[in-house]
């Protein structure tokens, strides 16, 4: 009852929240100069009399008001309009981009967690481990993924020949092998960054949880600081990691539309540059907001499951 | 302080690049086409034989200048919509706030670049649209300080001898934001250069015939193979730059005296 109630507040906060985002959305795309249709009144071939035809068949000659309330109505109800570049559905063009970046983002978030619990991990413990993760940290927080991305392309693919530069398979269409291969780079690139993050996160949570009380009670009965930092403070502070991770989405999705351009992974990052690159506003519109409906709804059940999963966060108001 | 050093040396090279510079700025050098690095040419030569270590110096004003006014904008933006929101509180607190939640549930790139594309700025716009998306962290540790520097004592003096708000805002609370600024300001320049280079990097950040860091990848990525120097100096560069930026924030805000 208590996590119901506490469900629906925080869902009546979400609300306003993707109203904002949807606004600044949409007076981001119609802050064009001509608008929208800007790209055809530079091309010769598009007489004015077909521009004019063009704004009225797609409502953009209403009030912005009701431009506004008309393509939120469209929007909520699943119909994303048609793209500029090919026609076809926006919807259809976004979901079949789904699985390649639901499998890029899922193995390089999978990695960065497992990378980040054990350098977090060691690096509370050792004081040596601590020293060289807090500097690669930096570093990984530090480097331009693009370049990363180019560099690690250069050494591996180019140079050494190891694997496959770009792409989600060989053009032959090979197998297990081959797409594994494939996949090595970008999650590689997308993970270095998360993990440089998390696990300065991690390391920092467990070292708060050595302090308490109940690690010094198991020291005092003479439990091992490992055993302590495995079974009692890694507990504890994992989940306060896991909202950590899923408040991190919008910067995954950022990190997707870098690293899926560089390695021409054919998920939706790499639609939204080539949506970007032809100013396809419909697609680009439609990412923003999916993106931003993502990062919401994670933080939001984020922050139900730790107000279910931990009595203490109850009594807060 | 190793980092500070790097930094005050890549300005100094960058605003006396005019004079230190071997070559000029577009000088064209058709019989050394893209030369590898060698004595004449340290950082090799592009496409049309431009001497690319005089092109990095050159592009260092222009991603420099970038990394740090965008982040005067992005924390003079966090502190002013920061403090507005933890010292008026109330409903003003309450749809500050909802703004700046919204500002950063939307992927930052992918916002500046739709921005980008659709404003087709110039440098000094592309600034501000870097500066604009950047002061929400500040915005939200600035509040809280507020909150908390509210709750003192001195802040209830001066306002029982008859301060008016703006006075005691100015004098009492916001010097004691200073410190936590200092620390945003240097993370908001590492974060400045690497938002404008991936900007330039896509094509709607700095356009050409101007050099930034992030432009001249964007140039060499087609040529990664051939001329790899091309693209690994502007991005070790951008590397290196961040690095210094991101050590020397987490120095300060290690420092005790930045309040921990």
């Amino acid at each position: 009852m208590v996590e119901m109630r506490f469900a629906v507040r925080r869902l009546a906060q979400a609300v306003p929240l993707l109203l904002i985002i949807s606004l600044l959305v949409f007076g981001l795309i119609h802050a064009a100069p001509g608008g929208p249709l800007s790209l055809y009144l530079d091309n010769p071939n598009v007489r004015p009399e077909d521009i004019a035809r063009l704004r009225r068949a797609m409502g953009l000659d209403q009030p912005l008001g009701a431009q506004y309330m008309a393509w939120l109505a469209a929007f909520v109800r699943g119909d994303w309009g048609y793209s500029y570049a090919d026609g076809r559905p926006v919807a259809d063009r976004m979901l079949e981009r789904v699985p390649a970046t639901l499998q890029l983002v899922g193995i390089s978030t999978v990695l960065a967690v497992i990378v980040s619990i054990v350098v977090g991990v060691g690096a509370a413990l050792r004081r040596g481990v601590d020293r060289t993760a807090s500097v690669l940290a930096v570093a990984g927080l530090s480097i331009p993924v693009f370049w990363l991305g180019l560099v690690l392309q250069l050494l591996f693919s180019n140079t050494l020949g190891w694997l496959p530069s770009s792409g989600r398979a060989s053009f032959a269409g090979g197998g297990l092998a081959d797409r594994l291969a494939h996949l090595v780079l970008p999650v590689t690139v997308l993970a270095v960054a998360h993990a440089a993050g998390w696990s300065r996160y991690l390391r920092g949570s467990v070292r708060l949880a050595l302090a308490q009380p109940f690690a010094n009670a198991a020291r005092a009965r003479g439990v091992t600081e490992s055993r302590i930092v495995l079974r009692h403070a890694l507990r504890h502070a994992l989940l306060p990691f896991a909202t950590v991770v899923l408040l991190d989405a919008s910067v995954m999705a950022s990190g997707a539309v870098v690293t899926e351009s560089v390695f021409a992974w054919p998920g939706l990052g790499s639609l939204f540059t080539e949506a970007l690159a032809k100013r396809d506003y419909t697609v680009l519109m439609a990412f923003l907001m999916c993106a931003s409906v993502a990062v919401v709804t994670l933080s939001f059940l984020a922050d139900v499951a730790v107000h279910a999963l931990d009595p203490r966060t109850r009594n807060e108001p | 302080m190793v980092a500070g050093g790097i930094l005050v040396v890549l300005v100094l090279l960058a605003a006396l690049a005019p004079v230190i510079s071997p070559f000029a700025f577009d000088a064209l050098d058709l019989s050394h086409r893209r030369a590898a690095p060698s004595v004449s040419h340290w950082f090799g030569t592009d496409e049309l034989g431009r001497d690319l270590f005089t092109r990095v110096l050159f592009g260092a004003r222009v991603s420099l200048a970038v990394g740090f006014v965008s982040a005067a904008v992005s924390v003079l933006l966090g502190v002013a919509i920061g403090a507005t929101a933890g010292w008026t509180g109330r409903w003003m607190d309450a749809v500050l706030m909802r703004v700046t939640d919204a500002m950063l549930a939307v992927p930052r790139l992918p916002l500046l670049m739709i921005a980008a594309a659709v404003l087709a700025p110039n440098v000094a716009v592309l600034v501000l649209l870097v500066g604009a998306a950047g002061w929400m962290e500040t915005a939200r540790v600035v509040r809280a300080e507020v909150q908390s520097i509210k709750a003192n004592d001195f802040v209830t003096a001066a306002r029982a001898v008859g301060a008016a708000s703006p006075r005691v805002v100015v004098r009492h609370v916001l010097p004691g934001v200073l410190p936590t600024a200092a620390v945003a300001t240097t993370l908001a320049v590492g974060r400045g250069i690497l938002l404008e280079s991936a900007l330039s990097f896509f094509g709607v950040g700095v356009q050409p015939p101007a050099a930034s860091w992030g432009n001249m990848l964007y140039q060499a990525q087609t040529t990664m193979t051939s001329e790899p120097w091309l693209g690994i100096f502007p991005g070790a560069l951008i590397f290196l730059t961040v690095l210094c930026c991101n050590t020397l924030g987490t120095t300060l805000a290690e420092r005790p005296a930045a309040g921990g």
